[in-house]
């Protein structure tokens, strides 16, 4: 085996690490580029709910720094003179319903498509999460005039009762993933030590999915909160309004914009709510690959 | 030891319930009738309000009366808005996906590596995604604004606008204001917004390219771009299309970019599909005519649908 | 009373495509450890699954404490069951996990602790009441699920492939240990199994079982000696019998009854002799095994570690069997003809 000569070998070190410092800083610069591009209307917002209307509506300051010092007069206005409280609560009700149906229906819907239906199963399953990229802007309209039938319209139970139809066909397919991941052979072993189907699944199943369950609970409350379409169709007056919709349609008075309330609005609801679905993120990551995997 | 002995008794009713026959359906019952009942349903509701004359006044379909044939659709067609939305709807989708399918490659890539503060890249660059739409855009509309937007700021500052400058004499440069601008940023906030799915998707995808494959393509003496090529973007083909198809009907069928941002406007230079029919069916009272707007964005999402169920049969299969 | 009994039990799947069970009767004997042993994809699985009540069978009926339990879910049918992976709860510790039966038969507290304690006691794992099974070996698992087992006081235990997750070290011990326990009990237990060694060393009857059939039961001495077809002999022992095939018969006989020819003249009224062209040869410490051919066929000896072959590799060796050790198998069907002395065909010396 002929050797490579010896300042062949030795140019060919050096250039190597060279590239590795490249790549690195390549890696690096896109990194930042991209966190900027994403953040930057956030980072705006944080800003922006600060600042002192004098600071603010002076196209001569430097927007980006503080001129008159920060302020939290913006948030008290919000807080205390705009119906935003209103809007949260409305919203948290909302999500609760919402939580509590889609889990209940969630779950014995997974379980039967991952235990009890054999290959069709994991079709019917695919199907059901299809009905997720049912777009509400294709059934909105159709939607307002069912709710107007129920006598539901304008009311915020309006939104309890539709939100579900996306959740649970998201959810039902999250769910899949997870209880795939519970060894069958428990359920089993529970049926043979006495118990019925259904005995066995609450004793067996149920606990060992909790972590899936929780996941489902956090999913229905991002996606309850995301929601802005039904809501702006169903709703018109302010007080059954959610956040996403409140906030956009009522932090206006006439034609002028309370901008540094609105942004706060904004921020204070979208960053927490980013922050919980990242943290569960990687659990929907899970959920999905194993649901892609597995079919 | 001698066992109890066994006992039958009413063994038909009470193991009723442990019939896989009889459990399976009945726990999948609820969902299936939600989804029957309140997407299945309102879909079929859809079409025939198209059809008719519904408004939000009198929404009720009672009788053949209510039908009216084609005529929405002719007065929808014909309306000129109409089909700038419709123009607008396709040219928005198709320019953003194209740049979200690149961009989401590079960043997917970017973020499979390790490195410092790589967690708090990946929150950073998952916010469009992870925080309500509405309110996201809500952040672009006040940096996009006529007078106080701080790009404006910056350009100012670096004389790129103002008298004598690159770009006009004006000292603003009316983001949502101006046609082209406006519609330039509708799809860069689509890019902004779907960015982050595609790339999850992605990187998804890359974790799971099996670690034998890539130890085997690092043996046989493939460098960084040649195993780009050649093995992982030829192996996370599918799961791109997964990626594209999901971006794809996200901003196809999207209201809150186009409303929040500019209202559609200016003067309905960026309505789209969804934003129309609002206009239309809910402002404007007449659901017949929002339904018929909103329904030709169907067969395009049934293309979509029947390529997702193409590609998970193809995964199924493999 | 036959604490289990199959009739013409039957499983297919695919409308009748694939027939997993076919016809099996089976009956067992009060507190005897039978195995099912077979190849992977035999259907002892299956079968092992119908008689606990989680597969239901297509025809045939299962008898348990001579009830008819076709219609009968599992909890009815009084058994106990321990999957190859033992199937411990792992959200509960090895206390609930034994407890878990009890309470669904609604024991009052005080007698589920006593039974607990009985059973915790026999399994020698009193210590590890209130361990969670991630926290035990492999082995403190198994005897957990047989004390989950045992706690019931069933009619019979199912045990499917419980050694196969162990190491080899652990599994001499845990074989010992099981069929003491079984001993101990009394309690009629089938037992299901691939490794033949597993099953030759515990069984009191064993079923060969082959492609949804069983090809023979009884206790390991029938099985190994006077196997019913050529399944089962090539199937048990290792290595397995030697077949050589004479016009319509498959002469069949075990490696370590061949034995070198005696220097003196071979007596050819008592048995047969053959010429092996030996290939290779293993020494294992305690024997050795010659491999060869005889008449083209692969064949195998068995003899002492220092036996002297007398030729090198490649060389032709004489060896000899007794007509007591032969077993002649129709060649077609592969099943056993009884041997009529007179009729052992001498072939070529």
């Amino acid at each position: 085996m002929a050797a490579l000569p010896p300042t062949q070998r030795f140019a060919s070190e050096e250039s190597g690490r060279g590239k590795h410092v490249l790549a690195r800083t390549v890696l690096y610069g896109t990194a930042v580029i991209f966190s900027l591009f994403a953040a930057i209307p956030f980072g705006w917002m944080v800003l922006t709910m600060f600042k002192t209307n004098n600071d603010l509506y002076n196209p001569r300051n430097n927007p980006f720094l503080y001129n008159d010092p920060p302020t939290l007069a913006n948030i008290d206005l919000l807080w205390n003179d705009t119906s935003f409280r209103t809007f949260i609560f409305n919203t948290f009700l909302i999500a609760i319903v919402v939580m509590a149906i889609t889990v209940i229906i969630v779950v014995p819907a997974a379980y039967s498509l991952v235990r009890l239906s054999g290959r069709w199963g994991s079709n019917l399953g695919i199907l059901i999460f299809l009905v997720y990229l049912v777009p509400p802007t294709l059934l909105f309209i159709p939607m307002t005039g069912v709710i107007a039938d129920l006598g539901l319209q304008n009311s915020k139970w309006s939104m309890a009762l539709v939100y579900p139809t996306f959740t649970i066909p998201f959810c039902t397919w999250l769910m899949m993933g997870f209880m795939r991941s519970v060894p069958w052979e428990i359920e089993e072993q529970a049926m043979i030590d006495g118990y019925s189907r259904i005995g066995a699944i609450w004793r067996t199943v149920i606990p060992i999915s909790i972590p899936g369950i929780l996941t489902v609970v956090i999913f229905s409350f991002t996606l309850t909160l995301h929601e802005f379409v039904y809501s702006l169709a169903f709703v018109q007056s302010s007080g059954e309004k959610t956040v996403s919709v409140g906030v956009f349609t009522e932090l206006i008075r006439g034609d002028v914009y309370f901008w540094q309330s609105l942004m706060a609005a904004a921020a204070l609801v979208a960053i927490p709510v980013a922050l919980l679905y990242n943290y569960f993120l990687d659990r929907f990551i899970a959920g999905f690959t194993l649901g892609a995997v597995k079919g | 030891m001698s066992a109890p002995a066994l006992t039958t008794r009413n063994v038909g009713k009470r193991y009723f319930f442990d019939s896989e026959r009889v459990l399976g359906p009945l726990m999948l019952f609820p969902a299936v009738i939600y989804i029957v009942a309140l997407v299945g349903f309102p879909l079929i509701l859809a079409v025939l309000y198209a059809f008719s004359d519904v408004t939000v006044g009198d929404p009720r379909i009672t009788g053949t009366e209510n039908f009216v044939g084609f005529e929405n659709f002719r007065d929808v067609f014909n309306d000129r808005v109409f089909q700038k939305a419709l123009r607008n709807t396709i040219v928005f989708t198709l320019v953003s996906q194209v740049f979200v399918i690149v961009l989401a490659n590079v960043l997917a890539l970017v973020l499979s590596a390790d490195f410092h503060g790589k967690r708090l890249v990946r929150f950073l660059v998952l916010l469009p995604w992870t925080t309500p739409i509405a309110l996201g855009v809500l952040g672009w509309f006040w940096m996009l604004d006529s007078v106080y937007s701080p790009i404006d700021y910056a350009m100012r500052q670096m004389g790129l606008l103002g008298p004598d400058s690159v770009f006009g004499p004006g000292r603003n440069m009316y983001w949502l204001g101006k046609t082209d601008l406006a519609q330039g940023a509708v799809v860069l906030v689509h890019i902004w917004r779907t960015l982050p799915l595609a790339t999850v998707i992605l990187l998804a995808g890359l974790t799971s390219i099996p670690q034998d494959v890539k130890d085997a393509a690092n043996v046989d003496g493939a460098g960084f771009w040649r195993q780009l090529f050649y093995i992982r973007l030829p192996l996370l083909l599918p799961i791109m299309a997964v990626a594209v198809l999901f971006s794809l009907v996200f901003t196809f069928t999207d209201l809150s970019v186009s409303l929040v941002l500019t209202r559609g406007g200016p003067v309905n230079d960026t309505q789209v599909l969804s934003t129309w029919a609002y206009f239309r069916g809910i402002q404007g009272g007449n659901l017949a005519q929002g339904a018929a707007i909103a329904l030709f964005m169907l067969p395009v999402l049934i293309a979509i649908a029947i390529g997702m169920l193409r590609l998970a049969r193809r995964s199924e299969n493999n | 009373m036959a604490i289990v009994e199959t009739r013409k039990i039957t499983k297919e799947f695919d409308g009748g495509a694939v027939k997993v069970v076919k016809d099996i009767d089976i009956k067992t004997v009060d507190g005897e450890f039978l195995v099912l042993l077979g190849p992977s994809g035999c259907g002892k699985t299956t079968l092992l699954r119908m008689i606990g009540g989680l597969e239901k069978p297509t025809s045939g009926e299962i008898l348990i404490a001579d009830q008819v339990v076709n219609h009968l879910p599992p909890r009815a049918r009084q058994i106990a069951m321990v999957f190859q992976s033992y199937a411990l709860y792992p959200h509960m510790n090895v206390k609930n996990n034994i407890a878990f039966p009890l309470k669904a038969a609604n024991v009052d507290k005080v007698e589920q602790k006593r039974k607990v304690e009985w059973a915790a006691g026999i399994l020698g794992i009193d210590q590890l009441l209130d361990r969670k099974p991630r926290q035990l070996s492999g082995g403190q698992r198994q005897r957990v699920a047989l004390a989950r087992a045992l706690v019931r006081e069933p009619n019979v235990f199912l045990l499917d492939e419980p050694l196969s997750n162990l190491d080899a070290q652990r599994r001499a011990s845990a074989r010992d240990e099981l069929q003491q326990f079984q001993h101990e009990i009394g309690t009629t237990t089938i037992y299901v199994t691939h490794d033949q060694v597993e099953a030759m060393g515990m069984g009191h009857r064993i079923a060969v079982i082959d492609s949804g059939t069983v090809r023979q039961i009884g206790t390991p001495r029938d099985i190994y000696e006077d196997p019913a077809d050529t399944f089962v002999a090539t199937f048990v022992g290792s290595p397995p019998m030697n077949l050589i095939p004479r016009d319509d018969d498959l002469i069949g006989f075990r490696p370590e009854n061949l034995h070198l020819a005696p220097k003196s003249g071979a007596d050819a009224a008592s048995g047969l002799s053959f010429n092996l062209t030996s290939i290779r040869q293993e020494y294992l410490g305690s024997e050795k095994l010659v491999y060869g051919e005889v008449e083209g066929v692969r064949t195998v000896a068995r003899m002492a570690a220092n036996a002297t072959v007398p030729t090198a590799d490649g060389g032709d060796v004489t060896l000899v069997i007794d007509n007591a050790d032969i077993r002649i198998f129709d060649r077609k069907s592969g099943l056993r003809k009884q041997p009529a002395m007179a009729t052992i065909p001498t072939g070529v010396a």
